[in-house]
Order: C-alpha cells, then sequence, then structure tokens
C-alpha cells in the first residue's frame, strides 16, 4: 500500500480493480488546514479522465502493469492477434485496444504490448515504423512548390499527407506518435 | 542535476533579479515595523515543544523539533511586556511540497498588544501597501497575466459568505461533511483576490488553535488569512488569551493527532504559563515567498529562493 504523499505525476494506479494514470498533479494545503493532493487520473482501459482529490490518510495501490514484446499475427473479425514469440501463446486486443496503432499495423510487426495483471490492455509501437506506398497520384513535373503535399495509402491502408514528390512503390517513415511523415527510405 | 560549479553559476545567475528583489522587499518591510515602533526580535528555531496542531506535522531535530512557526516564543515576549514585536523567521513542516509550498520557508510574524484582527488587517495592508511603494514598486502588479490592484480598501468577506457565494453548499455543511478544506481550495481559493488582494474572515470556531472566539457570534474565530490571486499570503487573528481553554484545544489537536499515529509533543507549559498574563493582542504570520512569487511573477516558488532542497 501506498499513501498519498507517493503520488506524483505518471504514477499507474489501481482503482476499484482497474488501472489509472495521474496526468495531472498538484500538492495544496490551506495552512492551517489538511494537506490535499489533487489528481487528474486517465483510466487506462477506456481513456476516460477525471479529477480527484487525495488526503494525507488516503491509501491506494499501484497498478501491475508491464510491457512485452509481441509478434502482430492477423485480425479476426474486430479482434487483434498477437504472440508472444517466448511462449508462442497467443492474445487478443480489440480494435477500441489497439487505438491509432492500427495505422501502422503490419504483419509480422513486432510491438509492445501493454499487461495489466498479465491482461492485454493496449499497445505500444515502436516510436518510427517504414511503410511503403501502395496509392499516389504520380509527380506532376514541374510542380515545384516548396512544401507542398499530397495523400498517399500505405500498405496498411491508412492515408497519410507527404511532399508531392514521393512516389507509389517507395518506403517512406512515419513517426507513430504524430502519425506523419519523416523522410523517404532507400529500399 | 549536476553539481558541477558552472550549473551552480547558470541557475544561481538566472535567479539574480529575483534575489535582489527579496532582499529589497525584507528591507522595506523592516523599514516599516522600525518607523511603527516595532522591536524586532530573535527565538529559537530550534524548540522542545512545537503548538500541537492537527494538521501541521513538524520535522525533529535530535529530541526536538524545528519550528513549524514562531508563535509559541513571541507570545511570550508579548506576555512579558515587549508589546511590538516582528520578526522574519525560517519555519519547517513536514511534508509539505510543491509549486507553492517549501519545507522550509521564511516567515514574517508580528504582534500587537490591545489590537484585534480587523485593526491588523489595516495593519497588514498598510504594511504591505508602505513596502511596495518603499521599493519603488507599481500599486498595480501583474501576476501570471492578470493585474492586481493593491490601492488601499482591500476586500473582505466572512468565510460564511464566500460559502454562499462561492461553494456549492454552505460552511455548516462542509463542516458537517468533514469537505470544509476540499470546498475552500477547489471552490473558494481560486476566486479569492481576483483583482485586488481579499481578506477572508471569521473561520469556523474549531479551525482556530490559538484564536480568540468571536463574542458576537460564538461559532465562529476571529481569524483571517490575506489571499492574492487565489494564493494565501498571510494568516492572523486576535489572540486566544484564556490558558485553560488553550490548554483544552491543545489537548484536542494532539489527540487527533495521535489517531493518526503523528509525533507527540510534550504539552508548552511554558507557554501556557505565559498566556495567563499575555495583554490583549493581535498577531499574523505571512508568508514572504509568497509574496515574492507576486511580486517576481512566477508560479513557482523554487524560483524566489537560491536553493530549493532539491538543488543540495
Amino acid at each position: 500500500m501506498y499513501t498519498a504523499s507517493d503520488l506524483r505525476k505518471g504514477l499507474r494506479l489501481k482503482i476499484d480493480n482497474e488501472p489509472f494514470i495521474i496526468t495531472e498533479f498538484n500538492f495544496v494545503k490551506p495552512g492551517k488546514g489538511q494537506a490535499l493532493y489533487r489528481t487528474k487520473l486517465k483510466n487506462m482501459l477506456n481513456g476516460n479522465q477525471f479529477e480527484r482529490t487525495f488526503r494525507s490518510v488516503d491509501n491506494f495501490e499501484t497498478a501491475d502493469l508491464r510491457e512485452k514484446k509481441m509478434q502482430y499475427l492477423y485480425k479476426e473479425g474486430d479482434k487483434y492477434c498477437f504472440m508472444d514469440n517466448e511462449n508462442y501463446e497467443q492474445v487478443y486486443l480489440t480494435e477500441a485496444q489497439v487505438g491509432d496503432a492500427v495505422n501502422f499495423l503490419l504483419d509480422n510487426i513486432e510491438v509492445e504490448i501493454l499487461l495489466f495483471e498479465d491482461r492485454p490492455i493496449g499497445i505500444s509501437l515502436p516510436n518510427f515504423v517504414e511503410l511503403i506506398v501502395t496509392e499516389a497520384e504520380p509527380w506532376a513535373k514541374g510542380d515545384t512548390v516548396s512544401g507542398a503535399t499530397k495523400p498517399v495509402k500505405v500498405q496498411t491502408g491508412y492515408t497519410i499527407f507527404v511532399p508531392t514528390f514521393v512516389t507509389e512503390g517507395e518506403k517512406i517513415r512515419i513517426d507513430t506518435r504524430t502519425g506523419e511523415y519523416l523522410t523517404r527510405v532507400k529500399s | 542535476m549536476s553539481t558541477f560549479p558552472k550549473d551552480d553559476h547558470f541557475y544561481l545567475a538566472r535567479k539574480s533579479q529575483a534575489l535582489h528583489l527579496r532582499a529589497r522587499f525584507i528591507q522595506s518591510i523592516r523599514s516599516f515595523f522600525i518607523e511603527q515602533d516595532f522591536l524586532e526580535v530573535e527565538t529559537p528555531i530550534r524548540i522542545p515543544s512545537p503548538a500541537p496542531e492537527e494538521h501541521i506535522e513538524a520535522i525533529p531535530s535530535g529530541n526536538w523539533f524545528l519550528q513549524t512557526s514562531p508563535e509559541l516564543c513571541m507570545k511570550r515576549l508579548l506576555a512579558a511586556g515587549y508589546p511590538r514585536i516582528f520578526q522574519f523567521s525560517k519555519c519547517f513542516r513536514a511534508n509539505e511540497r510543491g509549486d507553492r509550498h517549501l519545507p522550509e520557508f521564511t516567515m514574517l510574524e508580528w504582534y500587537v498588544a490591545q489590537l484585534d484582527y480587523q485593526q491588523l488587517m489595516d495593519q497588514c495592508e498598510a504594511m504591505l501597501i508602505a513596502a511596495l511603494k518603499d521599493m519603488g514598486c507599481n500599486q498595480n502588479i501583474i501576476w501570471q497575466n492578470k493585474k492586481f490592484n493593491f490601492a488601499p480598501g482591500w476586500e473582505r468577506i466572512t468565510v460564511a459568505d464566500a460559502f454562499f457565494r462561492y461553494a456549492p453548499m454552505s460552511c455548516q455543511e462542509a463542516l458537517a461533511k468533514d469537505q470544509f478544506d476540499e470546498i475552500l481550495v477547489e471552490h473558494i481559493e481560486p476566486r479569492l483576490g481576483a483583482n485586488r488582494p481579499t481578506f477572508l474572515y471569521d473561520y469556523p470556531a474549531k479551525l482556530a488553535a490559538l484564536a480568540k472566539i468571536k463574542k458576537s457570534d460564538p461559532t465562529v474565530a476571529e481569524r483571517f488569512e490575506l489571499y492574492i490571486g487565489g494564493m494565501e499570503i498571510a494568516n492572523g487573528f486576535s489572540e486566544l488569551t484564556d490558558a485553560d481553554e488553550q490548554r483544552r484545544r491543545f489537548e484536542e489537536a494532539s489527540a487527533a493527532r495521535a489517531a493518526k499515529h503523528w509525533a507527540h509533543y510534550d504539552m508548552p507549559e511554558k507557554f501556557l504559563t505565559a498566556l495567563q498574563a499575555m495583554p490583549k493582542a493581535a498577531g499574523i504570520a505571512l508568508g514572504i515567498d509568497r509574496m515574492m512569487m507576486l511580486l517576481t511573477n512566477t508560479a513557482i516558488i523554487d524560483d524566489v529562493i537560491a536553493f530549493p532542497p532539491e538543488a543540495l
């Protein structure tokens, strides 16, 4: 058990059997009054946010969370299947749990699966992925306006804005945290 | 943080303006009190028995404690015939650390015999206005993109009225539900001192460990707090001079502390004895660091002192 004075930004707590992360933290105390710990919490299962004020006498548990490297296998219905390459066990995530990561999920890619008490609850991608452009308007020669972009489709079906000089069949590097184009990659 | 001398040079050089202004502020306050015929005193920082308060925990020092405020010693001086005294002192409170809290901070505390809390509010207002003027500060202070006007005639509002105006429940209801502090912090404090300093006064009687109960309304104590921009700056009151009543309150606070396994303090007997001879008086503690946050336009208390604990 931990007490309120252990609270800090980024700490992951277990409340009503669900994992929460502290996204904002502030210590407040009227001079003669009691110490209060104001937090903003985000539910790591459904993303819901709420504010909660702890008193110094309040106890709480930290959430048992860890990450494990797994390989993405395939999509089955609305479930995504991943395999633990150490013991070949398969786990499933829902579309909501995969979230925006779906845009960068290539078959066989290695990802980190977030486990809460050994149950898979989410995914964390490498910061950068490289994907091939599968659909793109041809580059109109002479179109040299710097900074101009156009939408293209990549292997996963994700549509992304890239500089006009990027052509179909080229490999590009994408920042998964922003979903934005970074550079072309020589294949 | 590395302790390489260049780092110190960098971090401390950035604080140069704040540290100079701080020294100037303290000098201006001192001038005010000396002109007003106050005696500057020094009382020990390390003491055998702090006043037992339910929500303030002292830091042990050997088998004694570091003071949480100089209140008890200063009142012994008052009782011994020093009617106008002030002191800048370091105070220590365990487990208090945040954007507006340091475990070691600087308090200005002063006491005046024969004054009551309303008159002390007047004096507090006059002192800060005089100090700002002496420093060459404008009466309008910009803090965190908001303007605060320090011209005389600061707002005064009772705790009951503030609950009525700003809170989702009455003060009585908040007390009954044991939510006074939460409501105060979440709904009331942020609205206090919005464009000029505000005194919040007449606190519920049970929230005034060392204050006098108001004769015309025994449910409240003659206690006030000064707020500027939602930030608590000072706490003052008409002093309780009934030693028996004071002992009862200390015993109550000690029991509440024991219930949550906080340190036991011996009853401050010498203070209680002195209290029997103490004249009618009012006293106030004002956070110098918090005032400096206002004067240097920062939201972080670390910026107004040279060395926050983490930098040591």
